[in-house]
């Protein structure tokens, strides 16, 4: 079958439009925080996540259940500057995420095939899937604070896939011809939004778990203190983080199983130490440490946190380093 | 003895997991960065020539076979001992938890994390037995006395745990015996041509430990056809769209032949044997007569592809004439005309084929007792007699009344892996187990709930409705006004009892 120009190009046009919506939607992002302000203080916060830790050591069994803070950067009017450019750059990510969802789909009508045969379009639903998950989770929770950390990476990696990655729409290579296919890498894809959304969580939690460990010693909030101040408390962001990390795990094992059945069949065997192979099991043990981390003594919140960015930067490397300068049989990123 | 218990209870810790859990990811990163024995033995040997120093360093940290080296043996099946060692005694504490009773209410409810209570006349003998049917219906295990009840829900989480741990054991054991027991091996078969199942008749076969001959079933196919297809124009001018095997095989010598296509992720599968195609190729058809017009080879020789364009190479050796003849050069799929960067083609398919063959004559080196390959001339005791280019059909006479050349055409060929592997069907059934273990304990959440009736001095009763999760579990606390719920329907509150 031949490829549809026309759809090809309005997939282009569509990309280049979400880019844009991205932009404002980033902006927006910037200035609602910088307005901001969050109910709880830090004091507040370090306090009770102090005293937390303190009981947990005590041998109760502390749960987390009542949300004794609220994510909402802020519900006071007064402040309501940064709440109008906080819904500004929501509207305008659901906006872009639409926008982007449309390219993905014309590019794959263009083909008449799932539109991630290629580097190129497996960054645009990346992209799509991290805006999609960001959009679906703020459906019944205030993530207004998040939206700069999301939208950020989309908007780097969407210039990565224009400028670098570009391939013109294409039929697949023979080996991708197959349902597993579709399974396979949905999933991953699926899993690589997620876990961003999850890494960003991770990494605002080390800042704001930096900035109550400071005011508990008695210490000044220091330069993390603006960026703490504007986010959840520490004790929300790793609650938020785990939820989504242990919601991905199994999938992320699933799409690796998926990947098994479909190398079995395409190659002849079910797992074969092909770096990609190699660095998708990396991940897996790596969020699987995460995980135990979170049930070890010792190493719950800080270290725990830093297991889980260790796994978004195995997906990472795999994803731009495995792809394009490691030769493997998973060739397909359409570049020569 | 007593340090022997020690190191166990090390070894089974959750430290320790999780320090194993980390070297394992450690230990696999060379593998990917470095080329691999298993997967691409000519880039080790070729990386080997090119790090005369490092690489024989290299080699012996094994860091050519980092997944069948001792090392990466010692940490995965630690952390196995130390998997099994710290899930089978809980597997046990698990078992007996299922079958005991939740605990006793505490004393305090107030202070759970969900707590709501209220006051009603209704009397706790009245209430307490509905409630209890209630809850028992809505899966809850429940435990009761004449003032409070217990329930607990959630053990799932836990038997999910233990399924998943166990299952990845399972995983490990047939990733093991299946390769150990089973086959690997590669054949290339021209069109027309066939193969049938002997160790003999592949042209690299590797056995697991474990593995012996006469588990190959007896079958055999022939390559009917061999079909390409390739994107033409475009940025991806030259990629492939389409490949496709008709083969007809037969089960058994004796058995009926059956025509079967293999595609790239379809492979043929026969009594416990899946049949892979894996590549292809052109082989060029010659007839070769010596200096008195004597037919001396006549038959399609395996050119091996160079380039994503099939520019091919290979040989034809003639060694029944004196002296020996030889032929090598390139087969060209599609021939450009640009001969700047020598003989090249520019698309895969065969729009245009040609041969640039250099002809040899003198000794072809077959009797000095050394394996040649077959796709290579051994040129060290033979003289070049000239070169030339033919397309199908042409025919050249070698210079020095050596004999002539006809290139007469090509056929295809397709190269196909042959596998077996028993422990397939337990390594995707413990995977599937180990799926399905995992979204049951990081989905399901254990919680506890309780009720205490406590009947007040002033006449009716104080009602309290508390619950506990031990894992952070979202919607805890609607659940539980659901359950009290439950409770409000049979105890109706009332403002005040005084
Ligand atoms: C080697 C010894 C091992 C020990 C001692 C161990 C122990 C445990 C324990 C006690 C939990 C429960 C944590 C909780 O309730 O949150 C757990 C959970 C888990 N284990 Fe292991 N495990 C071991 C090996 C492994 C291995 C090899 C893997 C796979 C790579 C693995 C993957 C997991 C996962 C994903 C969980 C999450 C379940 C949850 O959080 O509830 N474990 N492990």
């Amino acid at each position: 079958m031949s490829i549809n120009e026309t759809l090809a190009q309005g997939s282009n046009i569509l990309v280049y439009g979400s880019m844009a919506a991205y932009t404002g939607a980033m902006t927006a992002f910037t200035i609602s925080l910088a307005k901001g302000r969050r109910i709880e203080s830090l004091q507040d916060s370090a306090a009770r996540t102090a005293g937390a830790s303190h009981q947990a050591r005590m041998g109760s069994t502390a749960t987390l259940d009542r949300p004794a803070v609220s994510t909402a950067i802020t519900s006071d009017d007064k402040l309501g500057e940064g709440r109008r450019a906080g819904n500004i750059g929501m509207s305008l990510t659901w906006l872009a995420t639409i926008l982007l969802g449309g390219g993905l789909a014309l590019r794959g009508f263009s083909a008449h095939r799932l539109p991630w045969g290629n580097m190129y379009e497996f960054s645009l639903a990346a992209a799509f899937a991290v805006s999609l998950s960001f959009c679906i989770l703020s459906l019944n929770r205030d993530l207004r604070w998040l939206g700069l950390f999301i939208t950020m990476p989309v908007l780097l990696d969407l210039g990565v896939a224009v400028t670098v990655l570009y391939t013109d729409s294409a039929q697949l290579v023979p080996a991708l011809h197959s349902y597993w296919l579709a399974i396979h890498v949905t999933a991953m894809i699926a899993c690589v939004g997620a876990f961003t959304v999850g890494g960003a969580l991770s990494a605002l939690y080390l800042v704001a778990e930096h900035v109550e460990n400071r005011i508990t010693a008695g210490e000044k909030p220091g330069r993390w203190g603006t960026i703490a101040s504007r986010i959840p408390a520490a004790d929300r962001l790793d609650l938020m983080a785990y939820r989504i990390h242990a919601f991905m795990f199994p999938m992320w094992t699933f799409a690796v199983v998926a990947g098994a059945i479909w190398a079995e069949a395409a190659w002849g065997r079910y797992w074969g130490w092909d770096p990609k192979e190699t660095w998708a099991f990396i991940t897996w043990v790596i969020y699987a440490a995460y995980l135990h981390a979170r049930a070890t003594h010792g190493w719950r919140g800080r270290k725990a946190a830093y297991v889980a960015l260790g796994g978004f930067i195995a997906i990472l490397f795999n994803y731009f380093i495995v792809n394009m300068f490691v030769n493997g049989l998973h060739s397909y990123s359409g570049l020569n | 003895m007593s340090w022997l218990r020690w190191l166990w209870r090390q070894l089974t810790s959750m430290r320790t997991a999780l320090i194993l859990l980390f070297l394992l990811a450690l230990a696999s990163v060379p593998g990917s960065l470095f080329p691999q024995r298993g997967t691409s033995p000519l880039k080790v040997s070729q990386y080997l020539r090119d790090h005369p120093k490092a690489g024989p360093f290299l080699d012996s940290l094994r860091m050519f076979d980092v997944f069948a080296s001792p090392w990466f043996a010692a940490i995965y099946l630690l952390l196995f001992v130390s998997l099994a060692g710290c899930v089978l005694p809980r597997a046990l504490v698990h078992f007996n938890e299922l079958r005991g009773l939740p605990p006793e209410a505490p004393r305090n409810l107030s202070r759970l994390p969900t707590y709501v209570s209220w006051n009603s006349q209704a009397r706790s003998e009245a209430v307490l037995p509905n409630v209890v049917n209630d809850w028992k219906s809505a899966r809850w295990r429940v435990r009761h006395d004449g003032e409070w009840i217990a329930a607990e829900k959630g053990y799932s989480r836990e038997t999910g745990n233990v399924m998943f741990h166990l299952s990845l054991l399972v995983l490990l054991v047939a990733v093991g015996l299946g390769s150990a027991t089973g086959f690997k091996g590669t054949v290339i078969v021209r069109e027309g041509s066939g193969f049938a199942d002997n160790v003999t008749q592949f042209d690299t076969f590797t056995p697991g430990h474990l593995y012996s001959a006469d588990k190959l079933p007896p079958f055999s196919f022939t390559l009917d056809d061999f079909v390409a297809e390739y994107q033409s124009g475009g940025q991806q001018n030259g990629a492939a769209r389409l490949f496709h095997a008709v083969v007809t095989y037969k089960k058994s010598t004796t058995s009926t032949p059956t025509k079967h296509l293999i595609e790239v992720n379809d492979p043929l599968r026969i009594d416990g044997v899946s049949v892979y195609l894996v590549g292809h190729g052109y082989a060029p058809i010659f007839t070769v007569r010596d200096g008195k017009g004597n037919v001396v080879f006549q038959d399609a020789s395996v050119f091996l592809p160079q380039d994503g364009n099939f520019t091919s190479t290979g040989v034809v050796k003639a060694p029944d004439t004196v002296p020996q003849l030889g032929l090598q050069g390139f087969f060209l799929p599609t021939a450009t005309k640009d001969l700047r960067f020598g003989p090249r083609s520019t698309f895969p398919a065969a729009n245009d084929p040609q041969v640039f063959l250099s002809a040899w004559s003198g000794d072809l080196g077959l009797d000095s007792g050394i394996p040649q390959s077959v796709y290579k001339l051994d040129t060290t005791n033979m003289k070049r007699l000239g070169i030339e280019e033919l397309k199908p059909g042409q025919g050249w006479k070698i210079p020095g009344g050596h004999g002539t050349v006809e290139f007469t055409g090509y056929k295809e060929w397709a190269a196909f892996s042959i596998t077996r592997d028993a422990g397939k069907g337990w390594a995707l059934g413990s995977s599937i187990v180990a799926i399905v273990g995992l979204c049951l304990s990081l989905l399901i959440p254990r919680r506890r709930v309780w009720l205490r009736i406590t009947a007040q001095p002033t006449g009716g009763s104080l009602y309290e409705v508390a619950g506990l999760s031990k894992t952070e579990a979202p919607g805890l606390t609607a659940e539980i006004e659901k359950l009290a719920a439950h409770v409000r329907k049979y105890a109706p509150e009332v403002a005040h009892v005084d």
